[in-house]
């Protein structure tokens, strides 16, 4: 198991980062939320040209590994981007895809409730993430079958907390579907796949917290010294960055068992999932009350990771969903 | 290279077959064969050859059976004496203490805390004088010595200088145990036995050859030995469900009786913590042994304890009436701290322990505070002051 990253991996975010700074500062994705514009096509364009939906292509020799990396930086700039739907959810299905797609499914998981009448879809599923972008949709039926779709849907955007991934309720009214698989492990291992890589986007929006959160303490003044001379801050920060370096070998950990396929990859991801689910909303929680007054406004970013990092809690299984599947995985049993 | 090595553990097995001799005469000539610690240098038993091909040697020798070297009896020796002596020893100091040392043959102990030095450790008050014969003479008074009744030779740091700030004035010694001057008395601790001891030092006579490093630089020594000890204690490399949550995830398994819907949802929480932890100290050895050192290292023993301290903690309140009760309160003078030979009570309050030997998880804090985020210090006021003139 390599928990570390690759040469390559560390390429791909050197451009990701160089690209990301450049297109999506904080201050835009601040200013299309605000503006609620919702994602930004230019830019998925952009890292569509820089070969992001095919990390996966295994003649590109692409894997997970890579996906997660991209998944940090997205956590890390919090640009609007539909990769979590296109790339990870519909991608676990449909491998690199051209057209833009998401998994149909509830942000915060559900049974499918959508029924299939001779390829015929009809069915409401809420709460779906980047479907308001999505040429097409993988959707899972009752009993676990996949279809894609490409019309006959409508998608309606609801008021959500993650200002940066807005959700959307998509309406199946005898949609042509075309049957993709009737087993349903390949939907579970969809689910296990996005919330495997939902914990590298905690990853990096956790490391980014805890970053801007020592920037401003360092140079913040009060009592004629830095705040961040404080001990009491001092020790909540180390605190928090040791749970964001466990994060981070947990994250990796994930990514590396789902791109080897590693037979234990589902204790993996409960494991990292639980640890940085939990880990992301405490570094955005300690961001907005360590930077005082000013982390309560609108103006500034940290707002935008507290929606992220709470809204990616409850998204794919909450950390205590994951820790009861563990039960069963590890054999711990009520 | 892990063919050599496993190539060189069967040549030593066949010469000497370790059913047939002394286990202290196979551990010697494991030693002399380079693959006691084969990242040590050639000549001081090892090979140079990178640490993790440690495990290739360790795993060939358990699977024929060769006894070792007991590392739990001897930590102190194998955790921080060793690495500062390869460090700053000359080599006749090498050649002299580091064989014995790895064999188990000289157990070692650390006399750094004193009464009125822990966690502000360079404010320490222990003297060491030197003679014109070439020979220091050492008084003061060191506590919480761990093994001090077993050790053959301690790691010292005693004031050389108090005319200078504290952190210049130190120097570091390697102190003969045996030495009239020093008295060992035991310290009962909370749970009932007496590990560590105090240590009286009279006219301790240290000769010149037995300093470490030069005359001041203890400091600079020290790090060297408190680094290794804080690695040494969160960093053992081990398998998913190894250690303490083994231990209580067996208990859960085996005795259905104990569970409680509560008790299980705490458990699967620590079981993640756990293997978090063990995650983090893994990439931290993959970071190592690819060549690039993290600050993880840091963190480790703060995890450790605090998983440590939570586990027993559940430990007992899993066992019920059984958690009640307490294997043993002799005052006895262990020869090692055994985790897994006693019952709950006593690793939930030996786990005590663990946020404040080899620096307290205040400290390390501070630490990962300061050096790891580049928090700015804390105002101090005893940074460029003499040491003679520091308030006590
Ligand atoms: C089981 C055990 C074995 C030991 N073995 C050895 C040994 O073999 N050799 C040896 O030399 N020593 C040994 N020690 C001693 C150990 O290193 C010291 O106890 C430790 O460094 C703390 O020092 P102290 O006990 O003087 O506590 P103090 O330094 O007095 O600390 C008291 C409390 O104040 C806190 N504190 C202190 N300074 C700060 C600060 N700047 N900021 C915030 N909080 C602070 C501490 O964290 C602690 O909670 C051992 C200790 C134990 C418990």
């Amino acid at each position: 198991m390599n928990l570390l990253y690759t040469e390559v991996e560390e390429e791909l975010r050197a451009s990701l980062r160089d690209l990301l700074t450049d297109r999506s500062p904080i201050d835009a994705v601040l200013a299309r939320a605000t503006a609620q514009q919702g994602y930004d096509p230019s830019l998925w364009r952009e890292l569509t040209q820089l070969g992001v939906p095919e990390l996966l292509a295994p003649e590109a020799g692409g894997s997970w590994r890579e996906v997660a990396v991209v998944m940090e930086e997205l956590g890390r700039s919090l640009a609007p981007t539909p990769v979590l739907g296109s790339v990870v959810l519909a991608g676990s299905v449909l491998g690199p895809a051209e057209r833009t797609a998401t998994l149909a499914v509830p942000f915060s998981l559900g049974a499918p409730t959508v029924r299939a009448e001779g390829g015929a879809l009809t069915g409401t599923v809420t709460s779906v993430a980047d479907a308001l972008t999505a040429d097409q949709l993988v959707v899972p039926v009752e009993g676990g079958a996949l279809y894609l779709v490409e019309s006959g849907f409508t998608v309606t955007p609801r008021t959500s907390l993650d200002l940066t991934r807005p959700l959307a309720d998509v309406v199946l009214a005898q949609a042509p579907g075309q049957l993709l698989t009737e087993d349903p492990a390949v939907l579970a291992q969809a689910l296990l796949t996005g919330a495997g890589m939902l914990a590298s986007e905690q990853l990096g929006l956790a490391e980014r917290c805890l970053a801007m959160t020592v920037e401003y303490l360092r140079e913040r003044r009060q009592f004629n010294r830095p705040l961040g001379s404080f001990q009491a801050l001092k020790h909540r920060l180390a605190d928090l960055w040791l749970e964001v370096v466990g994060a981070r070998a947990a994250a990796r950990a994930a990514a590396d068992a789902l791109a080897t396929g590693a037979p234990d990859a589902a204790v993996t991801v409960a494991v990292a999932a639980s640890h940085c689910g939990t880990v992301a909303v405490r570094a955005a929680e300690e961001c907005v009350q360590l930077h005082g007054g000013i982390g309560m406004t609108w103006e500034h970013p940290a707002h935008l990771y507290l929606k992220r990092a709470k809204a990616d809690q409850l998204a794919l299984g909450t950390p205590g969903r994951h820790r009861t599947a563990l039960a069963e995985l590890v054999n711990l049993p009520a | 290279m892990t063919e050599e090595l496993r190539t060189r553990v069967h040549e030593l097995l066949e010469r000497t077959p370790p059913q047939d001799v002394d286990p202290i005469d196979f551990l010697r000539a494991r030693f002399d064969a380079g693959l006691a610690w084969v990242h040590f240098p050639v000549g001081l038993g090892g090979l140079g050859a990178p640490r993790a091909l440690q495990a290739v040697v360790d795993a060939e020798l358990a699977a024929a059976g060769a006894p070792d070297n007991d590392p739990r009896r001897i930590g102190i020796g194998l955790g921080m004496a060793a690495p500062t002596i390869l460090r700053y020893g000359t080599e006749e100091q090498q050649r002299r203490w580091l064989r014995p040392l790895w064999t188990g043959e000289e157990v070692w102990c650390q006399l750094f805390s004193e009464p009125g030095a822990g966690s502000d450790l360079a404010a320490l008050a222990t003297r060491a004088v030197p003679g014109p014969d070439g020979v220091w003479t050492v008084d003061g008074q060191k506590v919480w010595t761990s093994t001090a009744h077993t050790a053959r030779w301690a790691i010292l740091i005693a004031r050389t200088d108090p005319a200078v700030p504290k952190h210049r004035g130190i120097t570091y010694f390697v102190c003969d145990m045996t030495d009239p001057g020093v008295e060992v008395r035991p310290l009962r601790q909370l749970t009932g036995e007496a590990e560590f001891n105090e240590v009286f030092l009279t006219g301790v006579r240290i000769p010149d050859t037995d300093r470490l490093g030069a005359v001041g630089e203890g400091w600079q020594v020290a790090q060297t030995t408190l680094n290794n000890e804080r690695v040494s204690i969160g960093g053992q490399r081990m398998p998913r469900e190894g250690g303490l949550i083994g231990m209580v995830a067996d208990t859960w398994r085996t005795r259905p009786e104990l569970r409680t819907p509560e008790l299980h949802q705490r458990l699967l929480a620590h079981w993640v913590d756990a293997e978090v932890l063990r995650l983090t100290g893994e990439r931290l050895r993959q970071q190592l042994a690819a060549g690039q050192p993290g600050p993880e290292g840091a963190g480790g023993k703060l995890g450790f304890a605090r998983l440590a301290q939570q586990l027993t903690g559940f430990e007992v309140e899993l066992l019920g009436e059984e958690g009640l009760g307490y294997d043993d309160w002799s005052f006895v003078r262990p020869e090692l701290v055994d985790f897994t030979g006693r019952e709950a009570g006593y690793r939930y309050l030996r786990a005590k322990g663990n946020s404040i030997e080899g620096g307290t998880s205040e400290v390390l804090r501070n630490i990962i505070a300061e050096r790891v985020l580049g928090l700015p210090p804390e105002p101090r006021t005893d940074k460029d002051v003499p040491w003679k003139e520091l308030s006590r």
